[in-house]
Formats: C-alpha cells, sequence, structure tokens
C-alpha cells in the first residue's frame, strides 16, 4: 500500500483528490482558498496598525491556518516517508530547455540549483525566491485569490472574475518562463 | 477538537500535492512551456469535477456539517484588479514554481528555502496592503 501511494499520482487522481479536499471545505462551511493566510500572518502580527486591510479578527480564520499547519504535516509526511528515488519525470523537450538554463535533469523534486540551500546568496536564487516570493503575495491579494481560490474554486463556480485571473496567471508566467528566466539566468 | 478535521483535510492536501508533483519548479516549467498535459490535467479535472459538484449542491439546496445552507460567494465583478494583479501573481509563480499553497507543502518536504519565499509572500500581501487604495481594481 506505502509502495503504490509512494509512486508520483496521475493527474486524473490528483484533479479527483484536489476536488474533494474542496468538498471538504465546503461541507465544512468554508472554502477552499489559501492566499487569505499571507493576510491573516500580515493581521495575527499587528498589521492592523498601518492599514485598514489587516484590521480583522483574524482568529475567526483559525479554521484557515490549521488547514495551513496541515499542508506542512502533509509536506512532511511525503517528503519522509512517501518518497521514490527517481526525479520528476518531466518531459525530454523541458529538459532540454532548462538544461539552457543551466538547470540540469531533475533527480529529485525541486531543483538543487534553485532550492539548494546552498544557493541562498546567488544572484538568480535571490530573484527567483526573493522578488518571485513577494510577487506572488502582492499578486495574490491584489487579485483576490491564488491557484486555489480562483484556479479551482472560482471557475468551479463559473465566476468570470476568476476566468480573468487565470489568463491574468498565464501572462504573467509565460513572461517569466520565456523572457525573465533566459535574462535572470 | 473541532479543529482536527481542518489538520486532516490539510495533511490530505499537502500529500496531494506533493505526490502529484504540483509542488515542483519542474512541473510548473513544464506547463508554462506547454510541454506537458500533466498539470492542465489536474486542474482541468478537479475544476471539471468542482464545477458539477458545485451544480449539485445548488441544484439540491445542500446544507453543511452544521446545518446551514452552502453558500458560494460570487467574486466581484469587475476586471482591473483580476487581470493585473493576476498578471503579477503568474510572473512570482513561475519564478518560485510555487504558488501559496505548494510553498507550505514543501516546506514541510524539506526544501527550507520555501520559508524565504513565504516570509517575502506575506511581506509581499502587507505591502499590497499599504498600497491597496493607489491601485486599479
Amino acid at each position: 500500500m506505502i509502495e503504490f501511494i509512494s509512486q508520483p499520482w496521475p493527474w486524473y487522481a490528483s484533479g479527483l483528490a484536489i476536488a474533494v479536499v474542496m468538498f471538504l471545505l465546503v461541507f465544512f462551511g468554508k472554502n477552499f482558498g489559501f492566499s487569505s493566510n499571507f493576510r491573516h500572518f500580515c493581521a495575527a502580527c499587528g498589521g492592523g496598525k498601518y492599514s485598514k486591510f489587516f484590521d480583522y479578527d483574524w482568529r475567526s480564520y483559525g479554521w484557515s491556518l490549521l488547514f495551513l499547519i496541515g499542508t506542512v504535516i502533509g509536506g512532511w509526511i511525503a517528503g519522509n516517508f512517501l518518497t521514490t528515488t527517481d526525479g520528476v519525470q518531466i518531459s525530454e523537450a523541458t529538459i532540454n530547455d532548462l538544461g539552457k538554463l543551466g538547470i540540469a535533469a531533475p533527480t529529485g523534486l525541486q531543483p538543487n540549483e534553485i532550492f539548494g540551500i546552498d544557493q541562498v546568496f546567488t544572484f538568480p536564487v535571490l530573484i527567483l525566491v526573493v522578488l518571485g516570493g513577494f510577487l506572488v503575495g502582492f499578486g495574490t491579494r491584489w487579485a483576490g485569490g491564488c491557484t486555489s481560490g480562483h484556479a479551482i474554486s472560482g471557475l468551479s463556480n463559473l465566476q468570470l472574475p476568476s476566468l480573468i485571473a487565470v489568463i491574468g496567471f498565464f501572462i504573467g508566467g509565460l513572461i517569466t518562463t520565456h523572457l525573465l528566466l533566459p535574462l535572470i539566468f | 477538537m473541532k479543529g482536527i478535521k481542518f489538520i486532516i483535510v490539510g495533511i490530505l492536501f499537502g500529500i496531494i500535492m506533493a505526490k502529484s508533483e504540483a509542488i515542483s519548479w519542474y512541473r510548473i516549467q513544464e506547463m508554462f512551456r506547454f510541454q506537458a498535459f500533466h498539470m492542465f490535467g489536474i486542474i482541468g479535472v478537479a475544476v471539471v469535477l468542482g464545477a458539477i459538484g458545485t451544480a449539485l449542491i445548488k441544484r439540491f439546496k445542500l446544507n453543511d456539517i452544521t446545518g446551514q445552507p452552502i453558500k458560494f460567494t460570487p467574486k466581484e465583478m469587475g476586471w482591473k484588479r483580476y487581470l493585473f494583479g493576476g498578471t503579477v501573481f503568474g510572473l512570482g509563480w513561475a519564478m518560485t514554481g510555487a504558488c501559496p499553497g505548494p510553498m507550505f507543502v514543501s516546506l514541510g518536504y524539506g526544501y527550507w528555502m520555501f520559508g524565504l519565499a513565504i516570509v517575502m509572500a506575506t511581506l509581499g500581501t502587507f505591502t499590497y496592503g499599504l498600497v491597496k487604495d493607489k491601485l486599479p481594481h
């Protein structure tokens, strides 16, 4: 059993499982959206002193922070008990493209060139992790949601604003992938 | 403990995101290069099943476990915040290879650098809170 679930899961099983997670939260009387937690962090750290946007009762979103703690534990379980030795089986075309940027074929889940802890003071990593993280946090709140809130929950509810947001996600992602990454590396 | 169910669903979500490889920077690069179906398949199946389930919940007016009718809050109309904010998000998504959920899954998985990404994303959200009234929405 453990061996069976330790293999990388196929897309259809993963998509089904994500829908199940969304509906579990819905039946718990909540909603599936992850990025609001960054706002709750700001509110919990006293951000209300600086902007009314962070002046609200973040404790009423305790469930969301518990969900977040669960995802970290889930990642830890997967990383310690459900691992395989193979790298991510991405397509040959992607391996070739990334090779031109100096990123080797996968040997694990994430590239050591970017997420190896010894890389922390190199220029590309500073851009990708520091600037990238900042843009994710800024953009997701501006757009009012992230992949879970817009692409999954919003599109499931046939929301036009979510479709516009997802189009934006791809405009930005394509610019970074095809125009910025070759400049950064 | 009323809260324990949220931790359990979170654990489930974390395992799904890790084992589907949706948290992988490589997979996000593959997606933005349109070189495999994997990520589109994951999101596509989740959305199709999500849409069917959402329609059924509305059609049969189902209640949540506390007995309250389930409500789906529509997004505010408009396009500027979604297009501009979405684009900024996308720029960052292709850099970190992780949207907000996967950042936390990867941190738990043992990739400590995502702690830095999480701190920066929180700072990004904080900055948005400071300047939001000056941005188009």
